[in-house]
């Protein structure tokens, strides 16, 4: 993974833009589309790209990564769909109950951590439930260029099978859905085997689902490079605890339903994000001093970094006293 | 011993490494010279992986042949240079699939024309294990007249095209699987340095 750019300001550039749609597409998947507020076109992206959605929610600032699923070569909408979690933190709660057609909200500019390999002589993607979104960008690009891929998706039944009419009617021969309620499942080793070399794998979906693809490619020979994975990682709450920042020289503390990133932003320290979740790299901060210990969520940090380095956006910290360099 | 210790250089510089047994469905094995030592410790490392191997091998006079015939990989091939073994490369990169497994050992010319066909096939550089063994000659080419010279021993040696004096830069090219061999007395002609023996 390259370097995210250096910025002078915390995460991506923003754009004002317009709730132009709020399309249910079933009981937990709703898809939001969003114009300029200024008129303007928004910028193309690469499919796999997302974007993150700033949420005013009261008091409370809110910054959700979305995979941005309109097609790339529309430049006059975006959209993403947005799975409601009520489990989880509250922004798909709130993206769900609170925002309306004709809202105006801020998402920053796209950002590409799981970008197609166009090398590829062949594009094969799995899914996952929800990981259907960058999947939609990347057929549409695909399509455009003439370019070879399949789709394999499982979903739970059909009554929540995302995109599924979709994709069936429009792409019979390259699309397959696997039902969970109706014990289908796809059957890794046999689709691997026999891919055309060059062909590279991409999955979006739960973690053990992620895992699974890795090591069974792995185990048939393919090699790393020809499989590629997003994953987002939710910050997870947990204890409070007390932080130093020494080059703002504040102490501040994180509230146990806030992220350390979330706090350091409550405190108005400016401090470098881009994904939030825990795979981009750019919030890495160096540790100063600490006794206590770590709870690395991240998928960025070599495990012989973890006691020096932290990812503020998804990792927290359990002891006596931890000072960082922010 | 075959093996040689390349100085550190340039990141152009290819590196090479130490061959190992890894999972795959199919072990595509193309080798030069001494390299069939390389192939023979690798089936001291794993005996199950010869049932799936296909071997192919230009022997440059040395007579490691019959040792690698006699391992039983699923497929020997020998030929007596690149040029003739190169159709059979392409044509088994063309019918092989994801899952399949590259190793490339002998000498830098051999490695470097076999990695751009299999890279050409979409199998990405990173992917692929190489381990040198034999000569440091090195396979160059002219940037001036863009010829190319096999097995250059010497810095500098002449253009086998052009005939200029060129000197031997670790600045290498992937694409064509050379190194880049500059005029070295462009300035002041027939001032050329003594020919020097490479890493001596």
């Amino acid at each position: 993974m390259s370097a995210a750019p250096q910025r002078a300001k915390a995460g991506a550039e923003k754009i004002e833009v317009i709730v132009s749609a709020v399309l249910p597409l079933n009981d937990l998947v709703t898809r939001f589309e969003f114009k300029r507020k200024d008129g303007n076109r928004f910028p193309t992206f690469s499919a796999g790209a997302h974007t993150v959605v700033h949420m005013r929610d009261g008091d409370r600032q809110r910054l959700n990564p979305y995979s941005l699923m309109s097609d790339p070569a529309d430049t006059e909408t975006y959209a993403i769909s947005v799975r409601r979690d009520d489990e989880g933190r509250g922004g798909s709660l709130f993206m769900h109950n609170n925002v309306k057609v004709g809202d105006a909200m801020e998402i920053t500019y796209p950002v590409n951590l799981f970008s197609l390999d166009l090398r590829a002589k062949k594009h094969v993607f799995l899914a996952g439930g929800i990981g259907i979104t960058p999947f939609m960008a990347m057929i549409a690009q695909l399509e455009r260029s003439s370019d070879s891929w399949e789709l394999h998706y499982s979903v739970r039944t059909e009554a929540l099978g995302t995109y599924v009419d979709q994709l069936v009617s429009k792409y019979p021969n390259k699309v397959r859905i696997y039902y969970d309620d109706q014990s289908q499942s796809i059957n890794l080793e046999n689709l691997l085997d026999g891919q055309p070399l060059g062909t590279n794998v991409y999955v979006c979906g739960p973690k053990g689902m992620i895992d699974w693809v890795h090591k069974t490619a792995a185990a048939a020979g393919w090699p790393d490079a020809n499989v590629h994975s997003e994953e987002f990682t939710a910050p997870q709450p947990g204890k409070e605890f007390q932080v130093r920042l020494c080059r703002s020289e504040k102490t501040i503390t994180v509230g146990e339903n806030e992220s350390l990133l979330e706090a350091m932003e409550r405190e108005g320290v400016d401090a470098p994000f881009l994904c939030r979740g825990g795979a981009c790299g750019q919030c890495e901060t160096n540790v100063v001093s600490s006794d206590g210990e770590f709870i690395h969520r991240d998928h960025w940090l070599e495990p012989d970094e973890h006691g020096n380095k932290i990812m503020p956006c998804v990792s927290r910290f359990i002891g006596k006293s931890l000072e960082i360099d922010r | 011993m075959s093996k040689f210790q390349f100085p550190e250089s340039i990141k152009s510089r290819p590196v090479y490494g130490t061959l190992k047994a890894r999972p795959g469905k199919y072990h595509l094995m193309i080798a030069d010279a001494e390299g069939a030592e390389a192939i023979l410790h690798l089936h001291e490392q794993d005996a199950g992986l010869m049932a799936k191997a296909h071997i192919i091998y230009i022997p440059k006079g040395s007579n490691l042949g019959e040792r690698l015939r006699a391992i039983r990989p699923a497929q020997y091939y020998e030929g007596p240079t690149y040029e003739a073994a190169a159709s059979r490369i392409e044509r088994v990169l063309e019918a092989t699939h994801m899952g399949t497994q590259i190793y490339l050992t002998g000498t830098e010319g051999l490695m470097g024309q076999a990695m751009r066909a299999c890279m050409n096939a979409g199998i990405p550089h990173t992917a692929i294990q190489t381990e040198h063994r034999g000569s440091v000659a090195r396979r160059m080419q002219c940037v001036h007249c863009k010829g190319i010279t096999e097995d250059v021993e010497t810095d500098p040696f002449e253009c086998s095209h052009c005939g200029l004096n060129l000197f031997v830069r670790d600045h290498y090219s992937r694409r064509l699987a050379a190194f880049q061999g500059v005029c070295i007395d462009a300035e002041d002609p027939g001032n050329v340095p003594e020919k020097v023996e490479l890493y001596k």
